[in-house]
């Protein structure tokens, strides 16, 4: 019986608009937490720029009306919103399957049990550690540990699939082993071995958390036998870190074809680190329709399909399975959004990003934890 | 997050398929619901990170598990609505299930 997984198939010519499969909904940039990989952008939305319930409620109908099936409430912290199980009725009775991605760090028992009486479909619970201590330093929230114990337990009581998020980094991928394992006694169904991504507040404390050489092939080789040891109880998602492959990863799934984000002052992205690029113009749910931005927004057709590229990517017979790699990392590497993803090894910048990953593994640093905005003596006073 | 993680298949499974016992109750777990997109014209499962398009016997199968069905009950149900001969159909329907339940996507009682 046939159980193909491509939605997409009418996405082989430049001009066609494909339908997208999930949205992340970034609810609120409000966080109790302070982790020094949080790849939100350095200057965060405040609460007073946030949209309103009832506008996140018609971009979930515009949501599921152009296509989406999944849509991620995610943040910042979601459950800093008064207002999230409102949310989460506005997102399940548009018909899609809801995601709750969460510290668990001022969730209520209460507003959790009322998100699920309103049919929330799963929770991912991130970790930041695997005991009090180190969790605790990384998130910057004495406690935080010890909630998200109870909020596992809150989720795995209601009989909803709980998936574990730990984002991996240097100071703490030499512990994954014990992370895997934390996963199970949580009885988490999935996985997620994240690794940070340097974007937003994380590029800031690239040199303190890159992982060296030796954990990153240590962390494959200890995915890939708890893979099999945990076959048919714990699926791990894990995706080594791409620097030494010869081929960039599909970022997004290529540009504009399979999902979008939304932040929480309502403007549209094509991918969660596009504001790295400053070419790029993004519209708001407030002034347009979500399916008019996915369709026409200029964010959105500037890097979809194959047009956009150019040598090497242009006459490469791999231009869409990769469709490019990632944007982001193009500009910051080759310094431009439109060339080849440096990890390429067809990309003339490819030397230039593994000299440069090899400085920063080799840099010692302290983290600077996560703040509002700008770390530095450049900050207004 | 990716959005590609929606749409990852899982390996394909290499062992032996051990069958459903014919008295078994297949349900959909919490979490894995069916859906039917108007846009793309095809039903869905949907589950954590994973969207599944599912041809029309699939989509059949599926909507068959009311967890009071057990696997016979299931073959007998989807016998009365396609008429088509039981032995076929509970080859198909037990191979897809099995599948199915590999992947988490089906519980048993």
């Amino acid at each position: 019986m046939n159980e193909t997984t491509a939605i997409n198939p009418s996405a082989r010519t430049v001009e066609a608009v494909p339908i997208p499969v999930a949205m992340l909904a970034e609810l609120t940039h409000r966080c109790p937490l302070s982790c020094g990989y949080c790849s939100n952008p350095i200057e965060l939305t405040r609460r007073s720029g946030e949209l309103d319930t009832e506008t996140w409620i018609r971009v979930f109908r515009e949501a599921a009306s152009m296509g989406v099936l999944h849509v991620h409430l995610s943040g910042g912290e979601p459950a800093a919103r008064k207002d999230l199980p409102a949310l989460v009725s506005g997102a399940v009775e548009a018909g899609l399957y809801t995601n709750l991605i969460t510290s668990g760090v001022g969730l209520t028992e209460a507003a959790f049990s009322d998100c699920v009486a309103r049919g929330l479909d799963h929770v991912q619970l991130s970790v930041q550690g695997v005991d009090a201590e180190s969790a605790d330093r990384i998130g910057g929230y004495r406690g935080g540990f010890e909630t998200k114990m109870r909020v596992a337990r809150w989720v795995t009581d209601e009989g909803l699939p709980l998936t574990v998020n730990a984002v991996m980094h240097r100071l703490n991928l030499d512990r994954l082993e014990e992370t895997i394992q934390l996963a199970v006694d949580l009885g988490a169904r999935r996985l997620e071995v994240a690794n940070t991504q340097y974007h937003g507040w994380a590029s800031i404390n690239r040199a303190a958390l890159m992982p060296t050489e030796a954990q990153a092939r240590a962390a494959s080789r200890t995915v890939a036998e708890a893979r099999v040891r945990l076959k048919g109880r714990l699926v791990i998602d894990y995706v080594p870190p791409d620097h030494h492959a010869r081929f960039p990863k599909p970022c997004m799934g290529g540009w504009a074809r399979m999902g979008l984000c939304i932040k929480p002052e309502g403007k549209v992205l094509p991918c969660h680190a596009a504001e790295s690029i400053p070419t790029l113009d993004f519209e708001s749910v407030a002034d347009r329709s979500l399916i008019e931005i996915w369709k026409t927004g200029s964010a959105f057709t500037a890097y979809r399909g194959t047009h956009w590229m150019p040598e090497p990517c242009s006459g490469c017979e791999r231009r869409e399975i990769d469709w490019g790699g990632c944007r982001c990392q193009a500009m910051a590497y080759a310094g431009d959004a439109s060339a080849a993803d440096p990890v390429c090894e067809k990309s003339p910048a490819h030397g230039r990003l593994k000299e440069a990953i090899a400085v920063v593994q080799a840099t010692e640093a302290e983290i600077v934890p996560r703040r509002m905005s700008k770390p530095t003596a450049a900050r207004p006073a | 997050m990716s959005a590609a993680a929606a749409l990852k298949a899982t390996a394909p499974p290499e062992a032996p398929r051990p069958a459903i016992a014919a008295e078994a109750v297949p349900y959909l777990p919490r979490g894995v619901r069916l859906r039917h997109c108007d846009i793309r014209k095809s039903w869905f499962l949907l589950a954590p990170e994973r969207a599944m398009k599912l041809d029309p016997v699939g989509a059949h199968v599926l909507q068959a598990l009311d967890g009071q069905r057990s696997l016979d009950g299931v073959v007998d149900h989807l016998v009365a609505q396609f008429q088509a001969p039981r032995a076929q159909i509970a080859t198909d329907a037990t191979a897809f299930l099995v599948q199915m339940h590999e992947r988490g996507m089906v519980a048993l009682k």
